[in-house]
């Protein structure tokens, strides 16, 4: 066999176990990205859509916001205007979550059949103060 | 001062737009009063940009809060190193830092190359103009900095207090400077392609400035792990998170460059593969800097959402278009010289490295874009987190590791049995014992096992390489151990310098290693309550809550908790962790609250405790509490490769000095082949 032969080889199984570890990779942690709405109309084509892990984004709905006294349970809605669903977290959340307007977040976890979404993850994304300061002076 | 701000910047377009106009005509090649316009436009650029900064600066110094800009990322009660870092902090501002430090990096390249490069420069300047007049453009019509409000608020907005951090104000100047310079390489390579002139000449006059962007960005992404550890909070350095992955692409890309030009040099092969890496490697980083300012990827690190995003966008596909075809009509001329002789060379070696880190980078690249394709192609959205990034590059990065430790064993050319013996036996000896010690330590992490003996195994390359270096010398030159081995580096700046890298980088492995033994807890804890936690290295840290206390800072309200930790029995001190609210000069709070870990660091790891907040008032407090073995190392390996990163490039001597080196590394080699054969 010829050198290049041989590199060729080499290459092509370098390049595959790449091509694989990232098939697998997508295969085995790869989750659902879905909104409220989304998630509501999978759940009612698929009845078997229950307790599988997926991440949705959507707003945290003002004011739903309770927590524990020990600050390791938090409970809230979540809404993107067309469906809500209640969460409920166990695990300290992010500084940026807070009960202000339009705080969007991720959760990543499952829904129950309950119809409560069981979080494992909380990510939020702050607001802008600055353009609310804005919009207040041009009022 | 916004007045002559935007003034400087429309000049700097015209400047810019002439440049390339004529660079790219081609006009030049028989006037060369045009050729001299075109490298004075570069300075002329260089000069309107300096005007404008300085602009933007006085604006953020002055507290000119009518420009929206410093309304929004400065206040009046800012420290002073804060509202000049506040120039590259928001989006406007970084774009201006980009294209001042690219119109810089641009007269540089103009000045400092030789003479006998001359025939490339016009087009490099062509290229860097148009590089730097899209972002003065973007600036101008999409996010200009200077832009003023109609009103003047009596205080600004302050910076967001995740960046108020040491660590932010050089992380991203480091990062962009890496990001920046790849345009010089990157103008070389279109320039070889434009004048047909593709031999080794571009690459021997971009060997530094490649060097610097590396070096560049290597610190740039350390700092950016520092920052995520001590300001984020979460625990760890690298979340896999979509900006972060952007600045590891160009990197990954850059360091195989780096290895593939040496063949290229050396052997007259991979002539296509590199002028590949090059455009990519600035595509890469085009791309980072698109995903940082897009918001098309939810990320920790990114700007707020804007339609900057199109500009890059669009500038991305046009670059990729325009290079790639460039590259595409020059291909007969980029045959190589030779062929691979064998699979065992040094050549097939730096070849195999080439193809893992271009996988690796493919693979981040694919995980990173994943939501976005599968929303494209399959119409839901699906995204990959760590675990996807864990699996995928662990792996490939083990077997990295593992060429790390062959590639400087193996002959160039084709290695004989006896060279494979001879170098192999004590490297491979030292991985073996490593891993021997680490089972009888009880160290069962597959993982973890793998990555530290092949950690040894590297180490033993590399001690191998200096050890018979040395020896060399001192039995040709009679010298002692620390002449013979500052010589050895200092003549061989390149070879030892690489070498150095590749200790940084194995440190970085062990180090990374260690986070497999992570351990974490959560407590609640009233004053005088205490919790244990047991470490991997076999401590036990007894962490006591003493209180909460609060009090007035500067710019913020601070809630202090803090805990007495003891060592094995032993106090070691206090660590306290903060919540912060910061506000403005009217004590209005600003942002969210935010949190400030407590970290306690020695050589073998970190402790590491976030306040998450008081119980219903009380002094009842709630923490999160993690060991991080190993992390210092991150650090430390960091500065290794950024000291050999150095090394490498040091300048020294001119071209005589550099063929004497080249000579005397010559008859060296002779040397050791000649010993290899007694």
């Amino acid at each position: 066999m010829k050198a290049g032969h041989k590199f060729l080889l080499g290459a092509a199984l370098i390049v595959g176990s790449v091509g694989f570890l990232i098939a697998q990779g997508v295969k085995e942690t790869g989750v659902y990205f879905l909104t409220p709405a989304e998630l509501a109309e999978r759940t009612t084509a698929d009845s078997t859509f229950y307790d599988v892990g997926l991440k949705m984004g959507a707003k945290v709905v003002p004011g739903s916001i309770r927590r524990d006294p020990g600050n390791r349970q938090v409970d809230f809605q979540v809404s993107d205007g067309v469906q809500s669903y209640p969460v409920t977290y166990r695990g300290l959340v992010p500084d940026t979550f807070t009960d202000a307007n339009d705080i969007e977040v991720i959760v990543e976890g499952r829904l129950g059949r309950d119809g409560v979404f069981r979080a494992t993850e909380v990510l939020a994304k702050c607001g802008s103060r600055y353009e609310a300061v804005y919009e207040e002076a041009q009022a | 001062m916004t007045l002559l701000g935007e003034f400087s910047l429309w000049m700097a377009l015209l400047l810019g737009v002439w440049a390339s106009i004529i660079a790219f005509s081609g006009r030049w090649q028989d006037r060369p009063d045009l050729a001299a316009s075109v490298t004075n436009a570069t300075y002329g650029i260089f000069g309107a940009l300096v005007v404008a900064s300085i602009s933007l600066w006085k604006g953020l110094a002055g507290h000119d809060f009518n420009i929206e800009y410093v309304a929004a990322y400065t206040s009046r009660n800012l420290p002073d190193g804060y509202i000049f870092s506040a120039f590259w902090a928001g989006q406007k501002g970084s774009l201006l830092f980009w294209a001042v430090v690219l119109s810089l990096f641009a007269a540089l390249a103009q000045l400092l190359t030789p003479r006998r490069y001359a025939p490339l420069l016009p087009y490099v300047a062509g290229v860097t103009s148009a590089v730097t007049a899209f972002f003065v453009c973007t600036m101008l019509f999409a996010a200009n900095p200077f832009e003023r409000l109609p009103f003047t608020p009596a205080d600004g907005r302050g910076l967001n207090p995740q960046l108020q951090n040491p660590g932010m104000m050089i992380h991203p100047p480091m990062l962009y400077l890496g990001y920046i310079s790849i345009t010089i390489p990157f103008a070389f390579a279109v320039a070889a392609l434009l004048t047909r002139g593709l031999d080794t000449g571009w690459i021997h006059a971009i060997r530094k400035w490649t060097l610097v962007s590396w070096l560049f960005l290597s610190v740039g992404i350390t700092l950016g792990m520092w920052w995520a550890y001590v300001e984020l909070g979460w625990g760890g350095y690298w979340a896999w998170d979509p900006v972060e992955n952007a600045s590891l692409l160009p990197w990954l890309t850059m360091t195989a460059f780096l290895h593939s030009v040496m063949i290229q040099e050396k052997r007259g092969m991979l002539k296509r593969w590199n002028l590949g890496l090059i455009i990519g490697t600035f595509l890469l980083s085009i791309f980072g800097t698109f995903i940082t300012r897009s918001g098309v990827i939810a990320s920790v690190h990114s700007f707020t959402q804007s339609n900057v995003g199109y500009f890059f966008l669009g500038f991305l596909v046009v670059a990729g278009i325009l290079s790639f075809t460039l590259l595409y009509t020059r291909w007969p001329l980029l045959k190589a010289d030779v062929q691979l002789e064998s699979v065992l060379s040094r050549e097939a070696a730096f070849l195999f490295n080439n193809l893992l880190l271009v996988g690796i980078a493919f693979s981040v690249l694919w995980g990173t874009l994943f939501p976005i394709l599968s929303e494209l192609v399959r119409g839901s959205k699906i995204t990959v987190g760590p675990p996807f990034f864990n699996r995928v590059n662990v792996p490939l990065g083990l077997l990295l590791l593992g060429l790390t430790g062959i590639g400087p064993l193996i002959a160039w050319r084709k290695a004989s049995a006896a060279n494979l013996k001879r170098q192999f036996i004590a490297p491979v000896t030292a991985g073996l014992v490593t891993l021997a010690g680490l089972l009888a330590a009880g160290v069962r992490d597959f993982h973890a096992l793998v990555a530290l003996a092949l950690a040894g195994f590297v180490a033993g390359t590399v001690s191998q390489e200096f050890y018979r270096g040395v020896r060399a010398r001192m039995r040709m030159h009679g010298e002692s151990v620390p002449l013979a081995f500052g010589r050895l580096v200092g003549r061989n700046r390149r070879r030892y310098g690489g070498y150095l890298v590749h200790v940084g980088v194995l440190i970085y492995f062990v180090a990374f290693a260690g986070m497999a033994f992570k351990r974490e807890m959560e407590a609640t804890l009233k004053p005088g309550e205490a919790v244990e936690l047991a470490s991997p290295f076999g401590h036990t840290y007894r962490l006591t809550h003493v209180g909460i206390s609060q009090f007035e800072a500067l710019n913020r309200v601070v809630s202090a908790a803090t805990l007495s930790v003891e060592k094995d029995g032993e106090l070691v001190g206090l660590l306290s962790s903060e919540k912060r609210q910061h506000v403005d000069s009217f004590k209005r709070p600003t942002f969210e609250p935010s949190t400030e870990v407590g970290i306690w660091s020695n050589l073998q790891e970190d402790l590491y405790v976030t306040f998450a907040g008081a119980v219903g008032g009380t002094e009842e407090a709630v923490y999160r509490i993690t060991i991080n073995p190993l992390v210092w190392w991150v650090w430390f390996g960091g500065f290794v490769l950024a000291l050999g990163g150095i090394v490498t490039m040091w300048p020294g001597g001119g071209p005589t000095m550099a063929r004497a080196t080249r000579r005397g590394q010559a008859g060296y080699e002779v040397a050791l082949v000649e010993a290899g054969k007694e």
